[in-house]
Protein backbone atom coordinates (compact mmCIF):
# COMPACT_ATOMS: atom_id res chain seq x y z
CA UNK A 1 0.00 0.00 0.00
CA UNK A 2 1.17 3.64 -0.80
CA UNK A 3 0.34 7.20 0.31
CA UNK A 4 0.31 9.93 -0.93
CA UNK A 5 -0.69 13.42 1.09
CA UNK A 6 -1.93 16.42 -0.54
CA UNK A 7 -2.77 19.68 1.45
CA UNK A 8 -5.74 21.74 0.66
CA UNK A 9 -6.90 24.82 3.19
CA UNK A 10 -4.73 23.50 5.98
CA UNK A 11 -6.43 20.18 5.56
CA UNK A 12 -4.00 17.19 5.10
CA UNK A 13 -5.60 14.78 2.60
CA UNK A 14 -3.93 10.88 2.85
CA UNK A 15 -5.16 9.50 -0.68
CA UNK A 16 -4.45 5.50 0.53
CA UNK A 17 -3.80 3.32 -2.84
CA UNK A 18 -3.58 -0.64 -2.63
CA UNK A 19 -4.33 -2.79 0.36
CA UNK A 20 -5.02 -2.13 4.32
CA UNK A 21 -4.56 -5.13 5.81
CA UNK A 22 -2.52 -6.80 8.56
CA UNK A 23 1.20 -6.13 8.12
CA UNK A 24 2.07 -3.28 6.23
CA UNK A 25 -0.78 -1.48 5.07
CA UNK A 26 -2.01 -0.96 8.68
CA UNK A 27 1.44 0.32 9.80
CA UNK A 28 2.54 2.44 7.35
CA UNK A 29 -1.16 4.48 8.18
CA UNK A 30 -0.21 4.41 11.65
CA UNK A 31 3.34 5.95 11.05
CA UNK A 32 1.79 8.34 8.02
CA UNK A 33 -0.58 9.74 11.59
CA UNK A 34 2.05 10.02 13.81
CA UNK A 35 4.33 11.99 11.70
CA UNK A 36 1.37 14.37 10.76
CA UNK A 37 0.38 14.79 14.64
CA UNK A 38 4.25 15.24 15.48
CA UNK A 39 4.05 18.09 13.00
CA UNK A 40 1.00 19.62 14.24
CA UNK A 41 -1.28 18.69 10.99
CA UNK A 42 -4.10 17.52 13.27
CA UNK A 43 -7.16 17.63 10.39
CA UNK A 44 -6.98 14.58 8.11
CA UNK A 45 -9.01 12.97 5.75
CA UNK A 46 -8.73 9.80 4.53
CA UNK A 47 -9.08 9.21 0.72
CA UNK A 48 -10.11 5.43 0.67
CA UNK A 49 -11.61 5.42 -2.86
CA UNK A 50 -8.61 3.58 -4.20
CA UNK A 51 -8.40 0.86 -2.22
CA UNK A 52 -8.64 -2.52 -3.06
CA UNK A 53 -8.85 -4.49 -0.36
CA UNK A 54 -9.53 -4.29 3.81
CA UNK A 55 -9.28 -6.83 6.49
CA UNK A 56 -10.17 -6.54 9.87
CA UNK A 57 -6.68 -5.21 10.97
CA UNK A 58 -7.05 -2.48 8.50
CA UNK A 59 -11.06 -1.38 9.86
CA UNK A 60 -9.16 -1.40 13.52
CA UNK A 61 -6.37 0.98 11.92
CA UNK A 62 -9.37 3.78 10.55
CA UNK A 63 -10.54 3.20 14.55
CA UNK A 64 -6.95 3.69 15.85
CA UNK A 65 -6.04 6.78 13.57
CA UNK A 66 -9.70 8.51 14.94
CA UNK A 67 -8.75 7.33 18.04
CA UNK A 68 -5.46 9.33 18.08
CA UNK A 69 -6.34 12.33 16.07
CA UNK A 70 -9.17 12.78 18.29
CA UNK A 71 -7.01 12.63 21.54
CA UNK A 72 -4.70 15.34 20.23
CA UNK A 73 -7.59 17.35 19.64
CA UNK A 74 -7.79 17.29 15.98
CA UNK A 75 -10.23 15.70 13.13
CA UNK A 76 -10.54 13.07 11.28
CA UNK A 77 -12.71 12.10 8.66
CA UNK A 78 -13.35 9.87 5.82
CA UNK A 79 -13.60 10.48 1.59
CA UNK A 80 -14.83 8.04 -0.57
CA UNK A 81 -15.62 4.62 0.77
CA UNK A 82 -15.71 1.94 -1.38
CA UNK A 83 -19.07 -0.18 -1.45
CA UNK A 84 -17.28 -2.78 0.49
CA UNK A 85 -15.57 -0.55 3.07
CA UNK A 86 -19.15 0.91 3.42
CA UNK A 87 -20.85 -2.72 4.41
CA UNK A 88 -17.99 -3.29 6.78
CA UNK A 89 -18.58 -0.17 8.65
CA UNK A 90 -22.00 -0.55 8.65
CA UNK A 91 -22.05 -3.84 9.95
CA UNK A 92 -19.60 -2.77 12.49
CA UNK A 93 -21.70 0.41 13.73
CA UNK A 94 -19.01 2.33 12.31
CA UNK A 95 -20.14 4.68 10.21
CA UNK A 96 -21.79 6.13 13.12
CA UNK A 97 -18.81 6.78 14.41
CA UNK A 98 -16.61 8.26 11.47
CA UNK A 99 -17.77 11.41 9.41
CA UNK A 100 -17.90 10.01 6.23
CA UNK A 101 -17.86 12.24 2.75
CA UNK A 102 -18.34 11.44 -1.09
CA UNK A 103 -16.94 14.62 -2.23
CA UNK A 104 -13.38 16.12 -1.70
CA UNK A 105 -14.63 19.72 -1.40
CA UNK A 106 -17.74 19.51 1.02
CA UNK A 107 -15.23 17.03 3.31
CA UNK A 108 -12.76 19.95 3.28
CA UNK A 109 -15.34 22.33 4.11
CA UNK A 110 -16.48 20.15 6.51
CA UNK A 111 -13.66 20.62 8.89
CA UNK A 112 -14.20 23.97 11.56
CA UNK B 1 -4.86 -17.05 -11.22
CA UNK B 2 -7.84 -18.43 -12.54
CA UNK B 3 -8.49 -15.47 -15.01
CA UNK B 4 -8.38 -18.16 -17.75
CA UNK B 5 -11.20 -20.53 -16.00
CA UNK B 6 -14.20 -20.44 -17.11
CA UNK B 7 -16.83 -20.97 -15.02
CA UNK B 8 -19.82 -23.31 -16.32
CA UNK B 9 -18.21 -25.86 -17.34
CA UNK B 10 -15.27 -26.50 -14.80
CA UNK B 11 -18.68 -26.05 -11.97
CA UNK B 12 -19.53 -29.62 -12.49
CA UNK B 13 -16.34 -31.12 -12.13
CA UNK B 14 -15.00 -29.64 -8.95
CA UNK B 15 -18.01 -30.49 -7.04
CA UNK B 16 -16.95 -33.16 -4.36
CA UNK B 17 -13.92 -32.24 -4.82
CA UNK B 18 -11.46 -31.54 -2.14
CA UNK B 19 -7.91 -29.29 -2.31
CA UNK B 20 -6.10 -28.78 0.87
CA UNK B 21 -2.91 -26.29 1.37
CA UNK B 22 -0.66 -26.36 4.35
CA UNK B 23 2.03 -23.42 5.01
CA UNK B 24 3.91 -22.50 7.76
CA UNK B 25 2.42 -19.01 10.08
CA UNK B 26 3.35 -16.29 7.97
CA UNK B 27 1.51 -13.32 7.01
CA UNK B 28 3.13 -13.40 3.29
CA UNK B 29 1.03 -16.36 2.40
CA UNK B 30 -2.13 -14.32 2.42
CA UNK B 31 -2.20 -13.01 -0.43
CA UNK B 32 -1.37 -16.67 -1.94
CA UNK B 33 -4.54 -17.83 0.05
CA UNK B 34 -6.43 -15.04 -0.96
CA UNK B 35 -5.93 -15.98 -4.72
CA UNK B 36 -6.69 -19.18 -4.00
CA UNK B 37 -9.90 -19.13 -2.33
CA UNK B 38 -10.96 -16.49 -5.61
CA UNK B 39 -10.19 -19.24 -8.02
CA UNK B 40 -12.15 -22.06 -6.06
CA UNK B 41 -15.00 -19.78 -5.28
CA UNK B 42 -15.05 -18.76 -8.41
CA UNK B 43 -15.39 -22.25 -10.62
CA UNK B 44 -17.60 -23.45 -7.49
CA UNK B 45 -20.49 -20.83 -9.22
CA UNK B 46 -20.18 -17.65 -6.24
CA UNK B 47 -21.17 -14.15 -7.43
CA UNK B 48 -18.26 -11.81 -6.79
CA UNK B 49 -19.76 -10.17 -3.91
CA UNK B 50 -20.04 -13.17 -2.00
CA UNK B 51 -16.37 -14.11 -3.50
CA UNK B 52 -15.19 -11.36 -1.87
CA UNK B 53 -16.76 -12.32 1.70
CA UNK B 54 -16.00 -15.80 1.89
CA UNK B 55 -12.16 -14.69 0.47
CA UNK B 56 -11.93 -12.13 3.58
CA UNK B 57 -13.43 -14.40 5.98
CA UNK B 58 -10.70 -16.95 5.13
CA UNK B 59 -8.19 -14.39 5.58
CA UNK B 60 -9.92 -13.55 8.76
CA UNK B 61 -9.67 -17.39 9.69
CA UNK B 62 -6.04 -17.47 9.18
CA UNK B 63 -4.55 -14.44 10.74
CA UNK B 64 -6.22 -16.20 14.27
CA UNK B 65 -5.21 -19.52 12.93
CA UNK B 66 -1.38 -17.59 12.90
CA UNK B 67 -1.59 -14.90 15.60
CA UNK B 68 -3.91 -16.85 18.33
CA UNK B 69 -3.84 -20.88 17.32
CA UNK B 70 0.05 -21.04 16.61
CA UNK B 71 0.91 -17.89 18.29
CA UNK B 72 2.55 -16.66 15.67
CA UNK B 73 5.16 -19.35 15.24
CA UNK B 74 6.31 -19.83 12.21
CA UNK B 75 7.52 -23.66 12.50
CA UNK B 76 3.83 -24.50 13.03
CA UNK B 77 1.32 -24.92 10.33
CA UNK B 78 -1.78 -24.07 9.04
CA UNK B 79 -3.65 -26.56 6.92
CA UNK B 80 -6.91 -25.36 5.01
CA UNK B 81 -9.26 -28.03 3.13
CA UNK B 82 -11.53 -26.55 0.29
CA UNK B 83 -14.53 -29.31 0.36
CA UNK B 84 -17.09 -28.49 -2.54
CA UNK B 85 -20.56 -30.37 -2.11
CA UNK B 86 -23.44 -29.68 -4.46
CA UNK B 87 -24.92 -27.02 -3.02
CA UNK B 88 -22.33 -25.48 -0.70
CA UNK B 89 -18.47 -25.16 -0.36
CA UNK B 90 -17.32 -26.16 3.17
CA UNK B 91 -13.85 -24.70 4.14
CA UNK B 92 -11.85 -26.03 7.38
CA UNK B 93 -9.16 -24.40 8.62
CA UNK B 94 -6.75 -25.85 11.48
CA UNK B 95 -3.74 -24.50 13.28
CA UNK B 96 -1.71 -26.26 15.89
CA UNK B 97 -3.24 -24.25 19.44
CA UNK B 98 -5.26 -25.07 21.93
CA UNK B 99 -8.45 -23.38 21.18
CA UNK B 100 -10.69 -21.08 22.78
CA UNK B 101 -13.62 -20.21 24.91
CA UNK B 102 -15.59 -19.37 22.03
CA UNK B 103 -17.74 -17.32 25.29
CA UNK B 104 -14.97 -15.05 25.59
CA UNK B 105 -14.89 -13.67 22.23
CA UNK B 106 -15.78 -9.68 23.10
CA UNK B 107 -19.05 -8.32 21.51
CA UNK B 108 -17.33 -5.69 18.70
CA UNK B 109 -21.04 -3.99 18.60
CA UNK B 110 -21.16 -3.07 22.38
CA UNK B 111 -20.83 0.65 22.96
CA UNK B 112 -17.75 -0.37 25.33
CA UNK B 113 -15.99 -2.00 22.40
CA UNK B 114 -16.88 0.23 19.58
CA UNK B 115 -13.46 1.76 19.70
CA UNK B 116 -11.42 -1.46 20.31
CA UNK B 117 -8.62 -1.54 17.46
CA UNK B 118 -8.92 -5.44 17.17
CA UNK B 119 -11.75 -7.94 17.76
CA UNK B 120 -13.60 -7.71 14.47
CA UNK B 121 -12.06 -10.61 12.79
CA UNK B 122 -14.87 -13.46 13.77
CA UNK B 123 -17.70 -11.08 13.08
CA UNK B 124 -16.82 -10.50 10.05
CA UNK B 125 -16.81 -14.64 9.60
CA UNK B 126 -20.27 -15.03 11.32
CA UNK B 127 -21.31 -12.43 9.30
CA UNK B 128 -20.66 -13.31 6.02
CA UNK B 129 -20.80 -17.74 6.51
CA UNK B 130 -24.20 -19.62 6.94
CA UNK B 131 -21.91 -22.00 9.08
CA UNK B 132 -19.32 -21.57 11.62
CA UNK B 133 -17.99 -24.11 14.33
CA UNK B 134 -14.89 -25.02 15.92
CA UNK B 135 -13.50 -27.80 17.77
CA UNK B 136 -10.33 -29.57 19.24
CA UNK B 137 -8.82 -32.09 17.60
CA UNK B 138 -8.21 -35.51 19.28
CA UNK B 139 -4.41 -35.27 18.33
CA UNK B 140 -4.28 -31.82 19.02
CA UNK B 141 -4.57 -28.58 17.42
CA UNK B 142 -7.88 -26.82 16.51
CA UNK B 143 -10.24 -27.00 13.56
CA UNK B 144 -12.66 -23.98 12.62
CA UNK B 145 -14.78 -25.38 10.31
CA UNK B 146 -17.39 -22.73 7.96
CA UNK B 147 -19.82 -23.33 5.60
CA UNK B 148 -21.43 -20.93 2.35
CA UNK B 149 -24.31 -22.15 0.32
CA UNK B 150 -24.92 -21.19 -2.86
CA UNK B 151 -27.73 -19.00 -3.72
CA UNK B 152 -28.33 -18.03 -0.32
CA UNK B 153 -28.94 -14.41 0.97
CA UNK B 154 -25.65 -13.67 3.29
CA UNK B 155 -26.61 -13.23 6.57
CA UNK B 156 -24.33 -10.20 7.04
CA UNK B 157 -27.71 -8.22 4.89
CA UNK B 158 -29.91 -9.74 8.09
CA UNK B 159 -27.03 -8.65 11.18
CA UNK B 160 -27.16 -5.39 9.36
CA UNK B 161 -28.82 -3.68 12.17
Amino acid sequence: MTIDTRNVNGITILELHGKVTIGEGSRVIRETIRELLDAGNKNILLNLGDVSYVDSSGIGELVSSYTTVTNQGGQFKLLNLTKKIRELLAITKLLTVFDCYDDEETAVGSFS
Amino acid sequence: MGEDIKEGNQVSQLKGADLEITFGSQFGYLDFVEEITDAITRMVGFDEDTRFWITLSIRESVVNAIQHGNQSDESKKVGIRFQSLPDRLVIFIQDEGEGFDESQIRDPLKPENLLQTGGRGVFFVRSFMDEVAWKLLPGGGMEMRMEKRLNHTKQGEENDN
